[in-house]
């Protein structure tokens, strides 16, 4: 068991690709650290490095206090899980789970034990002598992650290792790895492309752009105080929603009207003075049916009118999608977003808006209804540079309007890339 | 119905020209092989079916030193050939298949290049090397330049095997703790063993069936190799022509060949990474 230290790693390929630039994360031992970006942002390049498996380019790698840049995957003492398992096909369960510790030159007596311990847990006891090709692929994860846990290594390393399980199993692997963790304690990294395995599994996320680390924070730290536009955008599902705002003497003016600015973001925006464009995020959950919303709590909101183009209705929950003038939201993560997600509306003027609303609201497709949106969970951002101006600016703190304190470290462009703002100490444990 | 009647004029034309192409192959062999059975007097009767068998030119051959020397040369020198050949040809391809390195281009140009090079244009400075060396009439003056033709062979077919094997199951193996060399020896070529066996196959052939150099290289029985051999077989008086038992030496050189073809047919096709990554 070690803790893991990464400090300004920086990765460029022999063809000259910056695939990491200058990452620093401090993984504390028994941790359990996600990495989640959209697709070629490094995070595999990433978790190579780690595993000894990838040069390192720049900067040091310290495992359980060693730096070990040099050293061998042999000598890191770190077991990985591939995405598409990589179990030995000519070996059988057995032997695949086996091969580390007979490397090791363990004794036979003691990797049967291991092995068999090790498949009583994943539930794999039956198919020891069978060879991979003869199980399920849920059967080939487990013999994968078994592979991994009997060598009790210092840190385990997964590389999407869900994704190609269909999303029954991959439910279940989930609370099976979680599980897991728990029981050996054991720092691990996990790299993931699905939100819901990002914002379950770990103690922290570390979300990744382009080679560069965006925020690392606690799940719902980064749920509620995203630290930029892009990590706002990339995390929650359905993603928040994002329109063009000027700002004024006393509110935002945006398609769906005038936000009030509020005491903390009055301070921040009236330096800049007005005139300035924004970008409003707003999650779906901060809509509410206009006439469901109580009022006292009303003037803390805007209400605005909608046509409703489409209602989903999920029992316990309604979204409605309505299409609204965004005016321009012309910013690098937000394409970048849209890209990764596999939409194509954002920057045109006009995007389609989700809310999320209460199942008692009689609102129905096609209406031209009165919605509220909450003012007090906005979030502002700087298109130029993509940062929450909610959080308050680098430097003063934010004051004490949103959960815990202090500014959430973020590295928002290339521009920054310079500064050693990507670093976060581990939380205690 | 106009495209049924299509195709099954079709097979029909396919049918009767593979017919065509296999009587033409085989044709010749079946002509050897009746003539190892007739007697020497018999040599020059056109009928194709002997019409007195006898097993006298076999037992003939197979009791002289003439031609058991020569065979057990040949055996010899295609085993040891073979297995150099391979070995050193997987550690290439290896290299060609998952390394970037500089020269790699110009490696694959050279292998390609010895493939292509006539023999024939080789055979005069290689005899005045062997001579010079002691190589000349000796197994390892025919082991070396096998090796060397064999060689471009095997890396092809073995890159070609290389590259179907998942990268990760090495990048697996390292963090396991293996070494590149264990990472190699117990994952890649193990499952790189088909390819292997068929390259092995390849090269074993293409040293038994080799003849240039086998008779350019050798002067007695002591590394003499079979095809070689029959050139110097003697008829049993001096007017004879030894017709009868090159014929019987000829059957004899090819049926390892047809064995070899028919037992690892199966194997050359079957797959063993079946299994390794997401089914
Ligand atoms: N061997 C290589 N040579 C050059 N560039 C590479 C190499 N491997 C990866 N890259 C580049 O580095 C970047 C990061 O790749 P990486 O595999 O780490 O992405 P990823 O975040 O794991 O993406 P995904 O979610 O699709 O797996 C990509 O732009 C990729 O094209
Ligand atoms: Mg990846």
């Amino acid at each position: 068991m070690a803790e893991i230290v990464l400090d300004n790693i920086t990765k460029r390929f022999p063809d000259g690709a910056l695939a990491v630039n200058k990452i620093s994360l401090d993984i504390a031992d028994g941790e359990f650290v996600i990495l989640v970006g959209p697709s070629g942002c490094g995070k595999s390049t990433t978790l190579n490095m780690i595993a000894g498996l990838e040069d390192i380019t720049e900067g040091e790698l310290r495992i359980g206090g060693k730096v070990v840049n040099n050293k061998t995957p042999k000598d890191r003492d770190i077991a990985m899980v591939f995405q598409s398992y990589a179990l030995y096909p000519h070996m059988t369960v057995r032997e695949n789970m086996g091969f580390a510790l007979k490397l090791a030159k363990t004794p036979q007596n003691v990797i049967n034990e291991k092995v068999e311990e090790a498949a009583r847990i994943l539930d794999l006891t039956q198919h020891l002598d069978r060879r991979p090709a003869n199980l399920s692929g849920g059967q080939r994860q487990r013999v994968a992650m078994g592979r991994a846990i009997v060598r009790d290594p210092s840190a385990f390393l997964m590389d999407e290792p869900l994704s190609n399980l269909d999303a029954k199993l991959r439910v279940q692997m989930r609370t099976e790895v979680s599980r897991i963790q728990r029981r050996l304690g054991t720092t691990m990294v996990y790299v993931t492309h699905d939100q819901t395995e990002a914002m379950t599994l770990g103690d922290r996320v570390a979300v990744m752009r382009n080679g560069l680390l965006q925020q690392v924070a606690s799940p719902q730290e980064l749920y509620e105080r995203p630290a930029n536009l892009f990590v706002a955008g990339f995390i929650g599902s359905p993603a928040m929603n994002f329109l063009g705002g000027t700002v004024e003497e006393n509110a935002i003016r945006t398609g769906i009207g005038d936000i009030p600015l509020t005491g903390r973001l009055q301070q921040v925006l009236s330096r800049s003075g007005s005139g300035r464009d924004v970008i409003v995020g707003v999650r779906p959950e901060n809509f509410e049916d206009a006439s469901s919303v109580p009022a006292d709590v009303r003037p803390h909101g805007i209400t605005f009118q909608a046509s409703i183009d489409v209602l989903e209705s999920l029992g316990s929950e309604k979204y409605i999608y309505f299409t609204q003038e965004t005016g321009s939201v012309d910013a690098a993560e937000l394409t970048e977003l849209a890209r990764d997600s596999g939409r194509a509306d954002t920057g045109s003027g006009e995007a389609t808006v989700v809310a999320r609303l209460d199942p008692e609201t009689r609102i129905s497709e096609g209406d031209n209804a009165e919605l509220w949106v909450d003012g007090r969970a906005l979030h502002v951002f700087d298109p130029a540079t993509g940062q929450n101006l909610t959080l308050g600016d680098s430097g003063s703190p934010a004051s004490s309007a949103g959960p815990g304190g202090g500014a959430a470290p973020a590295q928002a462009d290339a521009g920054a890339a310079g500064q050693d703002t990507g670093s976060a100490a581990p939380p205690p444990r | 119905m106009a495209a049924v009647t299509t195709t099954s004029r079709q097979k029909l034309g396919w049918g009767a020209t593979n017919l065509v192409v296999i009587a033409l192959a085989l044709i010749p062999v079946l002509w050897l092989a009746s003539l190892s059975f007739k007697t020497p007097t018999a040599i020059l009767d056109p009928s194709f079916v002997p019409a007195q068998w006898t097993w006298g030119n076999y037992t003939q051959i197979l009791s002289t030193t003439q031609f058991i020397r020569p065979l057990i040369n040949s055996i010899g020198i295609g085993l040891i050939a073979t297995l150099i050949a391979v070995v050193l040809a997987s550690m290439a391809a290896y290299a060609v298949a998952r390394l970037r390195f500089p020269g790699k281009g110009v490696l694959i140009g050279m292998a390609l290049l010895i493939a292509m090079f006539p023999a024939i244009s080789l055979v005069t400075p290689m005899f005045s090397i062997e001579r010079a060396i002691g190589l000349f009439n000796t197994w390892p003056g025919l082991i070396i330049p096998y090796v060397a033709f064999g060689l471009p062979l095997g890396i092809y077919t073995l890159s070609a095997f290389f590259r179907e094997i998942p990268w990760e199951l090495e990048k697996a193996a390292k963090v396991d703790g293996a070494t590149p060399f264990q990472a190699f020896v117990k994952v890649i070529a193990p499952l790189a063993a088909p390819g292997m066996v068929t390259t092995a196959i390849l090269v074993f052939l293409f040293c038994w069936n080799e003849f240039l150099f086998a008779i350019s290289f050798t002067s007695t029985l002591a590394s003499r190799t079979a095809p070689a051999s029959l050139a110097y077989f003697s008829g049993s008086s001096q007017f004879t022509v030894p017709t009868g038992p090159i014929a019987a030496a000829a059957v004899v050189i090819t049926i390892p060949i047809v064995i070899f073809v028919l037992f690892f047919q199966r194997r050359i096709v079957a797959g063993l990474t079946a299994g390794a990554v997401k089914g």
